[in-house]
């Protein structure tokens, strides 16, 4: 086995070889594996993130989904309770209204008694003076009698 | 075979014949014939078939990774960077769990290594006759298609490496620091010289050892599938098929090896003791 040139042109093919590999080869390729290794670890990331907002925002929509309902509750209760103190005002109005009907038309009857009853005891006075003139078969004298008949009328 | 009237050991010793250009010892340039004239042509000659498959492999690599590396996309990956991204994270990997420092040359570097070496490695399974065979009938006596069963490939990668782990050593723990890391351990300040010695050979122990088990693997596959190729042809497929099977596995792991001692020697030569 002869050693010779051979082994100084192979250094030289090696060192030219290594320094072709270490400057158009290694870094391109090695670049895209970091490259590569970096999208994966932060898409794992975003997912992650993704998951934990959804959880967040399902908490989140069950939470006002709750909220919505109670304030819908509350607000039928209170509508209820309004409904029931207008039917209650309603009614109360139209009791004191009745009444206050009722009140004046009984007023205004007893009037009208107090007036028919004055109409009638005038009419007759003048009836019992006609009566009576008819009685007496001559003419009374009005002025004379009249504190008589009406007298008479009074007791009526 | 090369020719009919071929005896075994020279059937064996033609394969092992790299495909060397050089002077002759007369002063004229040529290729060597034979093992005698490529060992006369001492240090300035050069293996062709090596250089050549050597440098075709690492530009196939750099071909292949660098079209993938152009059009590379972070969403979609296509086939081709698929495999690319499987090769560099598993590089990347192997990287990061032994070095612990900041160094843009390793991981790179590392990548090279596996890959280049797996490619050369691999050539081992191309048939021991078939590319030999095809440069005999172009012409070329001598044809040996496998990079790594060549020292000079091996110790080329290993010494490169020991530049960087020299350069590294120092850079990191300045001169004085590399220099107390030989002489001052394991024994302290008065047994410098056989501190000197021991770390003096752990230290040049890291490249030789380096290249010659991958050296050494791989000749000794090759040289197998050459013995196996000598047996009669109808009876080859039984021995060379589950050799081939077993060394797949040879293949890989000494690439991984190789790639792997070089992060180990270089992360070593990063960190202070």
């Amino acid at each position: 086995m002869n050693i010779n040139l051979t082994l100084i042109g192979q250094a030289i093919s090696f060192a030219i070889f290594v320094w072709f590999c270490m400057k158009f080869v290694w870094p391109p390729v090695i670049a895209a594996l970091e490259e590569r290794s970096k999208k994966i670890a932060d898409g794992l990331e975003a997912a992650n993130r993704a998951s934990r907002d959804l959880e967040l925002a399902q908490e989140q929509a069950t939470k006002t989904l709750r909220e919505s309902k109670e304030q819908a509750a509350e607000i039928i209760e209170q509508a209820n309770k309004r409904a029931n103190q207008i039917i209650d005002e309603a009614k109360e109005q139209a009791i004191t209204d009745g009444k206050r009907l009722r009140d004046s038309a009984q007023s205004e009857i007893e009037q009208d008694v107090v007036r028919a009853k004055e109409a009638l005891r005038s009419q007759v006075s003048a009836l019992a003076l006609i009566g009576a003139e008819k009685i007496l078969g001559a003419s009374v004298d009005q002025k004379a009698h009249s504190e008589i008949v009406e007298q008479l009328a009074k007791e009526l | 075979m090369a020719s009919e009237n071929l005896t075994a050991s020279s059937y064996i010793q033609h394969h092992l014949q790299n495909l060397t250009y050089g002077q002759h010892p007369d002063g004229t340039w040529g290729i060597a014939h034979g093992a005698e004239e490529a060992a006369a042509m001492g240090f300035w000659a050069i293996h062709l078939d090596t250089m050549l498959f050597s440098i075709g492999l690492g530009i196939l690599f750099l071909w292949l990774f660098r079209k993938a590396a152009k059009k590379v996309s972070v969403d979609t990956p296509s086939g081709l960077q698929n495999f690319v991204e499987l090769m560099v994270e598993f590089v990347d990997q192997s990287v990061k769990e032994t070095f612990h420092g900041k160094n843009k040359v390793i991981a790179p570097l590392a990548l090279t290594i596996f890959v280049w070496v797996f490619l050369m490695n691999t050539m081992d399974l191309v048939p021991v006759d078939f590319l030999p065979h095809l440069a005999s009938l172009l012409g070329v006596p001598y044809f040996r298609v496998v990079p790594t069963t060549d020292l000079n490939a091996t110790l080329g990668m290993s010494i490169s490496v020991f530049i960087l782990i020299i350069y590294y050593s120092i850079k990191v723990k300045g001169v004085s620091g590399f220099v107390g890391e030989l002489t001052l351990q394991p024994f302290g300040k008065w047994m410098i010289p056989f501190n000197l010695l021991l770390e003096g050979v752990g230290l040049l122990a890291k490249p030789v050892s380096l290249a010659l088990r991958l050296f050494g693997n791989l000749y000794a596959g090759e040289l197998i599938f050459i013995l196996i190729a000598i047996l009669p042809w109808g009876i080859q497929w039984a021995l060379s098929v589950p050799w081939a099977i077993f060394h797949i596995l040879v293949i890989v792991l000494q690439a991984f090896i190789f790639m792997m001692l070089t992060i180990v020697y270089l992360s070593m030569a990063h960190e202070d003791h």
